[in-house]
């Protein structure tokens, strides 16, 4: 047994510097050359317990109960200098963001090499060795040279397996991976995620793999125990936490988005958004080329792209928040002023938009009442107890109780938050919502049924959805049509049903393969299949 | 609001209750004053405790507590007003020129950082040596130069609300720029201005302190706490503490009201953590 | 990613142009305000003569753009004019007064700098403990405090009752660099308190927020010492901030010291500046405050330009 640990327990403080229990009595245990998967959302505790290895608590924070043991050692308990020499030697750490977790000041062979002499494994010419050696295992460009460089002159992928060689670099027997590639674009995941289970692999170190997403850690982990507030779920074979999961929860987790599809009704095929030729530009900085996108009434067109492809910057051409250099915008047959200046009150209140992050995307300071009572008042004109009925009527609708109207967002959750921020869009009873990167910012069961619950909202209204996301599991689930853009162009478009099958355009197929199925064989077949 | 106090440190507390107190004194201080301001009523420096005189005569004989009175309504009723002005012009024009954007908010910034690059105090010397130093004068140039300050911050304040996605909403709804100014940014950014008022407040009773102890501020026979401690500098050569009276009080009202802009500074941090 | 020389160079440039716009604004401030200038200078004093002698001499009579190019290339060559008060020409008169300012704001910056630095480093290292939360109180207090209160309240302590230091610090040209020394002991100790205060506050708030950098957790996780991880990680992270921190401190210090001057009536820039505008010398007034406005724009270009170098990211650019 390598790791284990023993009804831990950990305290923690809120933004208020009340108490509260992070971990409440988690148990596991890692064997040698064994890969743990700790699966939850957030405030799972995850990262916590996998802190907790290292004998480390974030400042705040305190160990109250149980035990960690490293090989046999307290680690808890430990004194300072004993920690010193375990830390970066028997159990090392990657940390989500690789480019805030290296020091901008130093090169990154200095950085690596740091643990190697602290540790006093041998002449720095034999760290640089094993360095080099390591760069060229996870497929670093230019491997000899490649430490020469800081960490801001390399791109995010390249870092985050520059991080995984720090963590190997001194031979650690675990190596704690705290959601190490969550940051990353799909197609740069699938190429880190690779890279880093050949290298644990080879060196035949033990790992404990943090994350949020099922489909990642089925590719890498022997077990997965899943976390949920704090407690232990269920705890099993990876196969069989997929394959039969025994808790309620655990089946919720795996079935996420399996379910869905969204059948068309039968309606007309009026177009009620035709982007035309649409050129944008950030100043000197061209972004979009020649768009082009019809949304017909009733219907979902779902815009899919990673980073740097200009889906989001496409919805804020159509809100006008962005005027195009060139083409042209009609809605419902009209043409659409290209500056938000010159719409008029009508064709906003038509065209409605929801965010990415609810948390910023409603005022603090107002209530529910004022956010969503506000487009009533303001295109409706509606006032006093009418606002009120009214807002009471859209919550039943998003499925919130009626006394909701009196609290401030402050007192919701982040699926609570944006339920509102969708009942603010219905407010206006739009004919199109944009729905811009809508779910990435929740968690996967609270985004199912944020889902969901637009996929009704549609059948109820018949209004039309623009989805703006990156993620091709949304798509699946509620797109009638779907558009794929790279760098800023449209490259593949049409009915979901013939894009999302074969024969795929290039691009599009190497995105669908890049999305990390729940099954454990599913990275195996995707590399198998490149050779 | 109760349960602000109850959140405070007991040195904040304390800040506040010296605020009040201050500010008490400044309201009702000529009318329980027991002199007049300027009238010379007993020896020259008569020391602390002398019978009569609490605080003790200054220069010229007239009692220390009266002008001390007197000299908290003058003082602190000067700074207020000042920034009353500067807090409703500079607020106002900042909201206006990040809500604005382009090339209004660029030409206001610039002619303002010319302004602060420039040190208060000598800015207000040149002024007042050429003007003079008459009421309205000070009032309107330390105004003014306070008002730059105000500026700078209600912008940098907007300019952060105003790329949020709720003031985008409100934008994309139609709103007009004072109904967003009002109704989005003022609610948001009033923890800020608040703890604002009091740095402005601070600074810009300091500097009419300094300008009255130069003889460039309040004149005389006008009792004011700056010019007070000019007129009983000689004092400290015989052993009398007569001019660190007006300078304490100076100095713990900044402090007082520092302790308060601290914390709500603090609240204001928590606050947007939280989001 | 913008490259470091032109960062500098912008940064440089539009110092110049901070100059310029501060000449314009200490000319106008003076000489465009309403009023006569002539008339002004006079008071109640005034005689037709009299009043017709200043405008001679000041040649108002001349448009304003002509008198400004002229009292611009004066001070670009080194002539500021003469005084009206003594009809001195200004630069004798100021050249010893501005190296006595700066000796005292020297000798307040050589102990304020380092002992700001050491508490302020310390406080971030003891964040939140006794040491840090009674050094923030009394920073607190130290930085609302007016200088004259700082100064008098010395005066009265070490002056006064103890008699260990002169109240009023006149310089003899004779005296030894000791004696110096001890006649600004008070007023150097008044500046040092007040900008130690600032000075420590803002180091403390940039090593906290390098402290609080998640390579620096990064490092402790690797298994680093705290000593290590402070001088190899945090440290050459934070110098930049400090840095900066320092020189604007510099900059505060220097426009502090006109009260101070006045409270120990100390031959210097600040006191000379306060008499002129006692006396209505408008040409003293302006080359002191063109002189004092100098100091502080080119000593908040110099922290710009500090963290500018300092940062890694501009220093080795993609």
């Amino acid at each position: 047994m390598l790791l284990e640990i023993k009804d831990l327990r950990i305290d923690g403080s809120d933004l208020d510097g009340k108490t509260v229990e992070i971990v409440k009595g988690v148990s596991l245990s890692v064997d040698r050359g064994q890969v743990l998967g700790l699966i939850g959302e957030s405030g799972a505790g995850k990262s916590t317990i996998g802190l907790a290895a290292l004998g480390y608590v974030r400042p705040g924070c305190r160990f109250t109960g149980g035990s960690v043991r490293l090989d046999g050692q307290d680690v808890v308990n430990a004194p300072l200098d004993l920690l010193l020499q375990i830390r970066g030697r028997k159990v090392a750490y990657v940390a989500q963001s690789a480019a805030a977790s290296f020091n901008p000041a130093h090169r990154l062979i200095d950085q690596i090499c740091e643990v190697h002499q602290r540790h006093g494994l041998g002449p720095r010419a034999d760290a640089e060795k094993r360095t080099v050696e390591l760069f060229r295992k996870l497929g670093l460009p230019a491997p000899e040279n490649f430490g020469q460089r800081y960490p801001h002159q390399v791109s995010g992928g390249q870092l985050q397996r520059a991080m995984t060689v720090m963590a190997l670099i001194a031979k650690p027997d675990l190596v704690v991976f705290d959601e190490p590639t969550t940051a990353l674009d799909v197609t740069t995941q699938i190429e880190v995620l690779a890279a880093m289970r050949a290298a644990i692999r080879e060196e035949g170190a033990a790992a404990l793999y943090v994350t949020h997403d099922l489909a990642v850690v089925a590719q890498v982990a022997d077990k997965i125990l899943v976390l949920r507030h704090g407690n232990a779920v269920e705890l099993g074979d990876t196969r069989q936490v997929l394959e039969a999961p025994r808790e309620e929860y655990t089946r919720a987790l795996v079935s996420v988005r399996k379910s869905e599809s969204n059948e068309r009704g039968a309606h007309a095929k009026a177009p009620v958004l035709e982007v035309q030729s649409i050129d944008a530009a950030y100043g000197q900085q061209k972004v979009l080329f020649d768009v082009s996108l019809l949304v017909e009434h009733a219907a979902t067109v779902a815009v899919v792209g990673e980073s740097g492809s200009g889906k989001s910057t496409l919805a804020r051409v159509i809100t006008g928040l962005l005027p195009p250099s060139k083409g042209r915008i009609r809605f419902q047959g009209e043409d659409l002023s290209p500056a938000l200046a010159g719409r008029t009150k009508e064709h906003r209140r038509r065209l409605q938009l929801i965010y990415q992050m609810p948390d910023v995307a409603v005022n603090p300071r107002h209530t529910v009442l004022e956010i969503i009572g506000r487009p009533l008042t303001f295109y409706a004109g509606l006032r006093g107890a009418d606002v009120r009925r009214k807002v009471e009527e859209l919550l039943a609708r998003i499925e919130l109780p009626a006394h909701f109207a009196d609290r401030f967002p402050g007192e919701l959750s982040g699926g609570q938050k944006q339920r509102v921020c969708i009942a603010r869009a219905l407010a206006a009873e739009p004919e199109l919502i944009i729905c811009d990167e809508v779910t990435s910012a929740l968690d996967p069961l609270v985004a199912d049924e944020i889902l969901k619950l637009l996929l009704k909202l549609q059948d109820e209204q018949g209004v039309s959805y623009l989805f703006i996301t990156h993620d091709l599991a949304t798509v699946k689930a509620i797109a009638h049509e779907v558009v794929v853009m790279q760098r800023g162009r449209v490259v593949d478009s049409g009915r979901k049903e013939e894009v999302m099958a074969p024969p795929f355009h290039d691009y599009t197929g190497k995105l669908l393969r890049s999305v990390p199925e729940m099954r454990t064989d599913w990275l195996d077949e995707v590399l198998a299949g490149r050779v | 609001m109760g349960r602000l106090f109850q959140r405070m440190p007991w040195i904040t507390r304390l800040g506040l209750m010296l605020v009040v107190l201050f500010a008490l004194a400044a309201l009702f201080g000529p009318f329980v004053a027991p002199y007049p301001e300027a009238a010379t009523v007993g020896d020259v420096w008569q020391p602390i405790g002398t019978e009569g005189f609490l605080f003790g005569t200054d220069t010229l004989g007239r009692d220390m507590l009266s002008r001390l009175l007197y000299g908290a309504q003058r003082s602190i009723g000067l700074a207020l007003i000042i920034t009353v002005i500067s807090f409703t012009v500079g607020a106002i024009c900042g909201f206006l020129a990040a809500i604005a954007g382009g090339w209004v908010d660029q030409l206001a910034s610039r002619i303002v950082d010319v302004f602060m690059s420039f040190p208060a105090l000598i800015l207000a010397l040149l002024v007042l040596s050429v003007m003079g130093s008459s009421l309205p004068v000070l009032v309107l140039t330390l105004a003014f130069i306070d008002g730059t300050r105000v500026f700078r911050l209600a912008r940098a304040v907007a300019v952060d609300l105003n790329v949020l996605e709720f003031v985008e909403a409100a934008r994309l709804r139609g709103e007009g720029q004072w109904w967003i100014a009002r109704k989005e940014i003022l609610p948001n950014a009033l923890p800020m201005l608040l703890a604002e008022f009091g740095v402005r407040f601070c600074f810009s009773f300091l500097l009419i302190s300094a300008l009255s102890f130069l003889g460039l501020g309040i004149q005389p026979p006008a009792a004011d706490w700056g010019g007070m401690v000019k007129d009983n500098a000689q004092a400290l050569a015989f052993g009398l503490p007569a001019p660190l009276l007006p300078a304490g009080c100076i100095a713990l009202l900044t402090i007082s009201v520092n302790l308060v802009v601290d914390f709500m500074l603090d609240q204001a941090a928590r606050r947007s953590r939280r989001g | 990613m913008p490259d470091l020389a032109w960062l500098i160079g912008k940064r440089l440039l539009f110092g110049v142009l901070t100059l310029f716009a501060v000449s314009v604004l200490v000319f106008a401030g003076t000489e465009l305000l309403p009023g006569d200038l002539a008339q002004v200078i006079l008071g109640q004093s005034a005689t037709p003569e009299t009043v017709a002698a200043i405008r001679a001499k000041l040649n108002l009579g001349d448009p304003a753009l002509v008198r400004y190019w002229r009292w611009l290339s004066g001070i670009l060559t080194g002539d500021l004019g003469n005084s009206l008060a003594s009809g001195r020409p200004i630069t004798t008169v100021l050249m010893p007064r501005l190296g006595a300012t700066l000796f005292l704001a020297a000798t307040a910056a050589v102990i304020a700098v380092p002992l700001a630095i050491i508490l302020g480093l310390l406080s971030a290292l003891w964040r939140d403990r006794t040491f840090d939360k009674s050094a923030s109180a009394a920073t607190l207090a130290a930085i609302s405090m007016p200088e004259f209160f700082i100064g008098y309240l010395l005066v009265y302590v070490f002056a006064v009752q103890l008699g260990w230091f002169p109240a009023i610090s006149r310089i003899s040209p004779s005296a030894g660099f000791g004696q110096k020394l001890w006649a600004i002991a008070l007023p150097a100790m008044t500046l040092t308190l007040v900008t130690t205060g600032h000075m420590m506050r803002m180091t403390r708030a940039a090593i906290v927020q390098v402290l609080s950098a998640p390579y620096v957790e990064m490092s402790e996780l690797k298994g680093t010492p705290r000593k290590a991880i402070i001088f190899s990680h945090a440290l050459p992270n934070a110098i930049g901030p400090i840095a900066n921190v320092v020189v604007l401190n510099l900059a505060f210090l220097v426009v502090g010291v006109i009260l101070v001057e006045v409270v120990f009536v100390y031959p210097g820039m600040g006191q000379l500046m306060v008499d002129a505008v006692a006396k209505r010398d408008i040409p003293l007034i302006q080359a002191c405050a063109i002189v004092f406005a100098i100091t502080y724009v080119v000593l908040n270009m110099l922290a710009d330009i500090v963290s500018i170098l300092a940062n890694p990211r501009l220093r080795h650019p993609r």
